[in-house]
């Protein structure tokens, strides 16, 4: 929540930008400076983004822009206007899971659960790209997104699940 | 106790709110016209602050605040007030902000306070500082020179070393086979995916809750009560969920202070996230020097032991971690002697990381006797089998359990150990050549003195409740099993709470101590609801359990059922009705048995075999298969168990290949204090790990029998993996990380 006086300091030096953020528009003052994962923690409280290092190191920041994988820490808010986000509340919600989040549900794919929101956008995103065929390829695709529970075997088998499952629906 | 859960994979309880977002770590709790608070860092390693300039900060639109040691509110001045439950009790623990004085670069010297985040890290770059800087030392190289022995415990369960046993000396001089090595292990930095948070919510009445990043909400809160002159009814702390924290956060860290600090000074809710090279400083796993000599017969049996080791520390803390005495403790061997030696510098205090003292200590013997096997042209797994010990060496104690020898066998037979070849260099795949190697791992499995409540509700829920910590370990679903278990309830009909300083006390979430304790406290709280309702159960008129007592019931699919004869049973619902919808509640407390632990001791074994690949051109290794042996009491949690143990094994990675915080001792600073430079594992590093969990009955443990898992995946790994590279290379190396320069 930020308060009446935050924004009165904002006034003079924000840029009216304007965001879809899973499905929803907003029309916000943003100072220039402000990182896409600022705004989105702490403007809109969706804090299911994470900071892991503010660096563009870790990944846990990743949040889809347009279907596009993206480290939401190395974003300027501003630079996105009119663009869509989605985070990880726009996959779904913790009474209504999306397939991917069950499966890093099933194969236990996270520990403390801090990196998971960007593995699972980093997964989705990766996904859509197409390039990851094998195991190996997961793997790799998956490496700008630190785990520092250590649950890299259970991430790439929540995401095999999902490729295979997908190619079973595409071959029907 | 009936297993419909217990020992079966069970997803975590957690897990919705984890996938989905709906999880709050501590930065993640808003308040209205909430604060923002940055951290300012300071320059020099050791030395004086003479002036602070915060004009030009306090000029930043937004700006509320600059605290520093001028302008602090009063804060208490003893240093007993900062001790928590995991300090040394013989050190001057860090006092932030409360004088001039500079002990370790990147000491927080100052707290900048606006209205916005972005408006705070500007004001942050704005704070002038000018200091008197005094010599330091950071080269533990040179700083050896100063080295004190330890010679007393100074925190609980942190033991110095035994006496020494036999004549070590002379047996080593009389043995025909010696190993004398020196082992070298880097400073290593816990980096926990969470940066540490803080947001204090400063309440309508005065009263505080503060959501701290924390593995013991109880040692937050007593922190915060000792220094700021509080009562524990004025300061409420929660942290339901904490995103890792591997021992970083076992004590206060510095946000916790400088936000109480500045939301009591303003009356206002303020949060402070520190940055992940601030993150550099909140103590590490310490710089070790291991000097080991063994000495042993031809066929590899030892007749002598020796670890002198060596191990950084802070110079305004002596904190220790038992290293050497793992060397000591594993074998069959006569005369022994271990000893510990810490060298104060100019950093930060060390820490706890994840195995602390075993993961150095175990590496650096497990290494040596590899050594030994290949002096002695011993089978590794043979040498160990020759030097086992059914007691604990150092105690003279009998162990609780110790299924090892199953690990070694179960483990073998599933990496097909003997398809390996013992001469170096034997087996190539492409450009790479291929090595195996194994290695032990043993940890404590303490029990802790622990409570919770258990509240079964009219409508059948049943709600459990303990003050502990859930740090990615699996302790809701845990506490939700063996409830549902005592109970007989679906994990649906299961609420579990932590977290939280309203809730009976626990101890720290560490030592691989928490199903121990806090399982057998919930287990002893739900048996209690288990026999109100037995009692409600078998008074119902006509009821089938009329004349049966409640040993001789199961709790089973909500329902009450005589063991000798399962068609006779009374509902929970048809119990709970009897008691006329009332709650029934239950607080237990436990703790160990001295009576029935009394002459033994308790431990975790592991069994580790390696496989690698070391590119021969360009000396890079890839951990190509991992095969893990656990002995760990009852598995509570298998799925989570097994993750625990993967978790570990990819710690153990780390830490053989990667890990190493780097001075610049010139500055008298880590250099590499960030991702892209402190390297931890990626997906892309890990390959196949297979974890097997042997059978180990233990009702000597605890009253669960469940072992803790947290730290043992870890132990052993680097040495196997070290074994394995010799293997592969016929190099061996005895300085941790074993990066590819010293490979080629």
């Amino acid at each position: 929540m930020v308060g009446k006086l935050a924004l009165e300091q904002r006034k003079d030096l924000a840029v009216a930008t304007t965001l879809t953020v899973n499905g929803n528009t907003h029309t916000l003052d943003v100072e220039p400076w402000t990182s896409l994962l600022d705004l989105l923690r702490e403007r809109l409280q969706l804090t299911g983004s994470k900071k892991g290092c503010d660096h563009g190191q870790c990944g846990a920041c990743t949040v889809l822009v347009n279907d596009v994988r993206v480290n939401s820490c190395l974003c300027l808010a501003v630079m996105h206007d009119g663009d869509a986000v989605t985070t990880i509340e726009g996959l779904g919600s913790e009474g209504n899971l999306s397939p991917i989040q069950q499966a890093f549900v099933d194969h236990d794919g996270y520990q403390c659960g801090y990196c998971t929101p960007g593995q699972i956008c980093s997964a989705v995103g990766m996904l859509k790209e197409g390039h990851a065929k094998t195991e190996a390829d997961v793997r790799e695709q998956m490496s700008g997104n630190v785990c520092r529970c250590g649950a890299y075997p259970g991430i790439v088998a929540a995401v095999r699940h999902i490729m295979a499952t997908s190619q079973t629906e595409g071959a029907r | 106790m009936n297993t419909h859960l217990i020992g079966t994979d069970v997803n975590r309880i957690d897990g919705p709110a984890k996938v989905s977002g709906a999880a709050k770590y501590a930065a993640e709790f808003f308040a209205p016209d909430l604060l923002y608070a940055v951290a300012v860092s300071g320059a020099i390693a050791h030395g004086e602050i003479d002036t602070i300039d915060t004009a030009e900060a306090m000029k930043v639109p937004g700006a509320v605040e600059v605290f520093t040691h001028k302008n602090r509110p009063h804060v208490s001045w003893f240093n007993k007030s900062y001790l928590d439950e995991d300090a040394p009790v013989d050190g001057k623990p860090l006092r932030p902000l409360y004088d001039a004085k500079i002990f370790f670069s990147s000491q927080p010297i100052a707290l900048c306070v606006a209205e916005t985040f972005e408006a705070a890290r500007y004001m942050s770059r704005l704070v002038q500082v000018t200091y008197t800087s005094l010599t330091h030392q950071t080269d533990m190289k040179i700083a050896v020179q100063e080295a004190k022995k330890v010679t007393s415990s100074n925190r609980d369960g942190i033991e110095a070393p035994p006496k020494p046993r036999g004549n070590s000396a002379r047996a080593y001089a009389d043995a025909p086979v010696k190993i004398a090595k020196g082992y070298l292990s880097p400073t290593e930095i816990h980096n926990p995916m969470e940066l540490f948070a803080t947001t204090v919510i400063y309440n309508d009445d005065h009263t505080l809750t503060i959501y701290d990043k924390t593995q013991s909400v109880t040692n937050s809160q007593m922190y915060v009560c000792n220094i700021f002159g509080l009562s524990k009814n004025d300061v409420r702390v929660e942290s339901p969920f904490v995103g890792g924290a591997f021992g970083s956060a076992l004590r206060p860290q510095y946000q916790l202070f400088l936000a109480t600090l500045a939301a009591k000074a303003l009356k206002r809710s303020v949060r402070l996230t520190l940055t992940r090279d601030q993150m550099f400083t909140l103590g590490h796993r310490p710089e070790t020097l291991q000097e080991i000599r063994l000495g042993a017969n031809q066929d590899g049996q030892l007749l002598a032991l020796h670890n002198e080791s060596m191990q950084a520390t802070s110079r305004y803390e002596n904190y220790f971690e038992v290293i050497a005495n793992w060397s000591g403790l594993s074998y069959l061997c006569e005369n022994a002697t271990m000893e510990e030696k810490t060298v104060s510098m100019d950093t930060s205090t060390p820490g706890d990381m994840r195995a602390p003292g075993a993961a150095q200590g175990v590496w650096a013997i497990e290494t040596a006797m590899d050594e030994l096997a290949v002096a002695t042209g011993s089978d590794p797994v043979d040498l160990r089998l020759r030097n086992y010990a059914d007691k604990d060496q150092n105690h003279g104690k009998k162990y609780s359990s110790k299924e090892l020898k199953a690990c070694y066998t179960q483990g073998a037979a599933r990496f097909r150990w003997n398809e390996r070849v013992a001469t170096p260099r034997s087996e190539r795949r492409g450009t790479a050549l291929v090595g195996r190697g194994m290695a032990g791992g043993v940890w404590e499995s303490p029990q802790m003195p622990a409570a919770a409540k258990a509240t079964l509700a009219a409508d059948g829920t049943l709600t459990v409740a303990s003050g502990t910590a859930d740090i990615g370990t699996g302790t809701y679903t845990m506490m939700a099993i063996l409830a549902g278990e005592a109970l007989g309830l679906p994990l649906g009909r299961v609420v579990v709470k932590l977290g939280d300083t309203e809730l009976p006390v626990a101890p720290l979430e560490g030592g691989s101590w928490t199903v121990a304790s806090v399982g057998s406290a919930v287990s002893k709280a739900c048996k209690a609801v288990a026999e109100r309702v037995f009692t409600l159960a078998a008074g119902i008129n006509e009821s089938p359990l009329k004349h049966a007592s409640f040993q001789d019931v199961d709790f089973l699919n909500e329902r009450i059922v005589l063991r000798d004869d399962p068609s006779k049973f009374v509902t929970l619902q048809s119990a709970l009705e009897q008691g006329e919808g009332k709650p029934i509640e239950e607080k237990a407390d436990s703790g160990p048995n001295m009576f029935k632990q009394h002459g033994y001791k308790s431990y975790t074994h592991s069994a580790v075999f390696v496989e690698v690949e070391v590119d021969e051109d360009f000396g890079t290794v890839s951990v190509c298969r991992v095969v893990s042996a656990i002995a760990g009491g009852r598995i509570i949690n298998h799925e989570a168990a097994q993750s625990q143990i993967i978790g570990g094994i990819v710690w153990g990675i780390g830490m053989a290949l990667q890990e190493q915080a780097e001075t610049d001792h010139q500055f008298g600073r880590i250099m590499n204090h960030n991702f892209a430079e402190y390297h931890v594992p990626v997906n892309a590093d890990v390959h196949d790990i297979d974890v097997i969990f042997v059978k180990e009955e233990d009702d000597i443990v605890n009253p669960i029998g469940a072992k803790g898992l947290g730290e043992i995946g870890l132990v052993g790994v680097a040495a196997a993996i070290g074994n394995a590279i010799y293997n592969a290379t016929g190099v061996r190396v005895r300085e941790l990380p074993i990066t590819l320069d010293k490979l080629i």
